[in-house]
């Protein structure tokens, strides 16, 4: 496709969405002077004109996929054969799945809590300090890159070379001259998962950080100075009234990283592709959905394990809805 | 007041320990994406910044380029292109003493034939005898290179590994994406926050639930609608507008619950004083509404534009992987493995892909950290 077509299309492609709004509510404005009871004809309308294109969108790419994909995992690789509990069967005994699994609790585990560590304490020690803003920038910043430029970014940290030559990746190098032996860091099984984790917690601390400054301000000044002229040391009030007061924040924050982390895919894809038992459930269903031609039933018991992972959050946010309604 | 207590001491280092840990990955990728391509593979990015020292194996030319002076037959050349910073120190002919020779010395192969090498690169072979080999002797130079920075690999890059035919795609792929949810939903927004219709309720606990559902629980029913559709029209199952619609779905529901919280906040007053004043909802939308909502607009749109940007798994699922269509990610990750020792294009490759993304953090850091904070509240 050449530039000038492909420049074309997306001026149509957006074109298209505001000329049906502008064009529908152009037509209902003239057309709905002439009715009679004018409000509740035009209201009705107007209301399916406002929120057709969104909720066709939500139907094809959310609702109708969510129960179709239940419904293919309980058929065979082609979505044509009702096979059962045969696909979820296959996934309790294949080793690759279990692995995945593991790989996927340990990400679990350990990046949410990390980020949201580092990102408080950053966020506690910028907050005092003069170039707090320029050190808050910095660390934020790996936000804005790909996972997959990170990968990149850190393959010059693990770089490995044979023991003779010079190691041109940091870590090596680093360990090469305290007289250590270089390691392929992510051959290493087990810890090569901590290795790709560390490029999560790097990227996800910035997002911790920046919510955790925002919410720092909402701490009432007077009560950390009060206790500041009382006597107690900064780790004190750290504990004692900066976490205690965020303890909502810290949720929120460990929920969105969890969320990001259970459908983690492009790091491990771009870095191990999965190799060296590193694979995680994402990339187990990537691989599942072109391995021999397309597995559509073993792809969509993955997808079922990882939606299970985010539904007790989905509950909680349904709940905490609906309380807000009430009020 | 002390200004200077051990605890502020304490916590500035600590500070800046972080502050380096975190800079060091990227700031060595720009280093190296600036560094002459030979250098990268076999030094590491920290020795660019100083005046370094540096062992290298050079060929001199062939019997081809001989003339003969006199009683001698003499080969001159240059070891290494023009480069002003790089100083030899010394010199050798065998593996063994690579640095055997100073500079102006005269070092004596078996042969009989004599080399000299000036501290620039140039070299004088001379023999009594005619030069016979097609290729000529190896010499060993030991040489001090001081900091060197190129764009070199950009211009490679850019051009020849269809990097930039990728940036354009990726561009194609993100704009839209971001622009058609944008417009949609603030539709949609208006309409779940100010007007009343049957459904309303169960509509926005949907988008909440949407919120979290992983993108994985669509990846295969979409694409078999996908093939359909294809199958069906005679058209690719595979293209642009599929993946602004598929973007478009995956970003739905946070950026209506986005702009919902935003016009939620908005005073009910003007709407109804608009009303009054005979003003459809289009109407209040296009002039009430659409001016207000610029700042949230802005927030959303970076949050978006970054998500398709960075995006790799819907890129690879719903485009082909041909050069018209590839996204930055997506050549990225097939360079990492068919390229992976071609540092020069990865390392390049890794920052034209954030170009776009730095800049936006640089330029509109303010936006984008509103957008990730008022997101985080639906947590």
């Amino acid at each position: 496709m050449s530039l000038l077509n492909l420049s074309l299309i997306v001026f149509l492609g957006v074109l298209f969405f505001i000329s049906y709004f502008h064009i529908s509510n152009f037509v209902l404005d003239r057309f709905g002077q002439r009715s009679n009871n004018r409000f509740q004809f035009e209201n009705s309308f107007r209301v399916i004109i406002f929120i057709l294109p969104a909720f066709i969108v939500l139907f094809i790419f959310i609702l109708y996929p969510v129960f179709e994909t239940v419904r293919l995992s309980f058929y065979d690789k082609f979505g044509r054969e009702f096979v059962g509990l045969y696909n979820y069967k296959w996934a309790v005994n294949d080793p690759e799945f279990r692995r995945s699994i593991l790989n996927n609790l340990g990400w679990l585990l350990i990046v949410p809590t990390l980020s949201t560590f580092f990102g408080l304490v950053i966020a506690n020690l910028a907050d005092r300090i003069w170039w707090g803003s320029i050190a808050k920038s910095i660390i934020f910043m790996p936000m804005a890159i790909s996972f997959v430029g990170a990968g990149v970014i850190w393959k010059f940290i693990y770089e490995y070379r044979g023991p003779g030559d010079t190691q041109i990746g940091l870590l090596n190098a680093i360990i090469v001259s305290f007289g250590y032996e270089p390691q392929a860091w992510l051959t290493i099984p087990l810890w090569n998962n901590v290795f790709l984790m560390a490029i999560m917690i790097w990227i996800q601390t910035g997002l911790a950080l920046v919510i955790f400054s925002a919410a720092l301000r909402s701490i009432p000044k007077e009560m950390i100075e009060a206790s500041r002229i009382d006597g107690a040391s900064e780790l004190k009030i750290f504990f004692s009234i900066i976490i205690p007061y965020l303890e909502q924040t810290i949720l929120v924050i460990w929920t969105l990283i969890t969320i990001i982390v259970l459908r983690i895919f492009d790091i491990i894809f771009a870095m191990t592709n999965g190799e060296w038992q590193t694979g995680v459930l994402a990339n187990l269903m990537y691989d599942w959905m072109f391995r021999g031609g397309g597995d559509s039933g073993r792809g969509s018991v993955l997808a079922i394990v990882i939606m299970i992972g985010v539904i007790p959050i989905l509950a909680w946010n349904l709940y905490k809805h609906r309380q807000e309604q009430k009020i | 007041m002390k200004k200077f207590t051990y605890s502020s001491i304490l916590s500035q280092l600590l500070l800046l320990v972080f502050v380096i840990i975190w800079i060091i990955p990227t700031f060595g990728l720009f280093i190296s994406s600036l560094r002459d391509k030979d250098l990268l593979a076999i030094s590491g990015w920290w020795t660019a910044l100083t005046t370094t020292e540096v062992n290298e194996i050079y060929r001199m030319s062939g019997m081809a380029s001989q003339i003969q002076e006199e009683d001698y037959f003499i080969i001159k050349g240059k070891l290494f292109e023009n480069n002003p910073g790089k100083k030899i120190q010394s010199f050798g002919i065998t593996s063994k003493k690579i640095n055997e020779f100073e500079i102006g010395e005269i070092a004596i192969f078996k042969d009989k034939s004599e080399v000299t090498i000036d501290e620039n690169g140039n070299y004088l072979w001379k023999s009594f005898n005619e030069f016979k080999k097609k290729k000529g002797k190896r010499v060993f130079t030991t040489s001090l290179s001081p900091p060197s920075f190129t764009f070199d690999n950009y211009r490679e890059v850019l051009f020849k590994e269809g990097i930039g035919r990728a940036f354009i795609n990726t561009l194609a792929v993100a704009l839209p994406s971001t622009l058609i949810p944008l417009i949609i939903c603030s539709f949609f927004a208006y309409a779940l926050t100010w007007m009343k219709f049957f459904g309303r309720d169960t509509l926005l606990a949907i988008i909440i639930a949407s919120l979290v559902v992983p993108l994985q629980m669509s990846l295969i029913p979409i694409l078999t609608i996908y093939n359909d559709f294809g199958a069906l029209f005679g058209v690719a199952a595979k293209s642009y507008p599929g993946v602004w619609m598929a973007h478009t779905g995956f970003g739905l529901a946070s950026t209506t619950f986005l702009l919902r919280n935003f016009l939620k906040s908005l005073p009910n007053e003007m709407m109804e004083a608009a009303k009054v004043d005979g003003a459809s909802h289009y109407d209040i939308f296009l002039k009430i509404i659409l001016p207000l909502s610029i700042p949230a607009f802005a927030s959303i749109f970076i949050l978006q534009f970054l998500w398709c940007w960075n995006d790799l798994l819907v890129g690879l699922v719903f485009l082909d992987q041909v050069p018209s269509e590839i996204i930055l990610t997506a050549k990225l990750k097939e360079l990492l493995g068919s390229r992976g020792e071609n540092w020069e294009i990865l390392t390049t490759g890794a920052f034209v892909s954030m170009t776009i993304p730095l800049f936006i953090f640089f330029a509109l850091q303010r936006y984008f950290i509103r957008g990730l904070v008022a997101g985080s509240v639906k947590g």
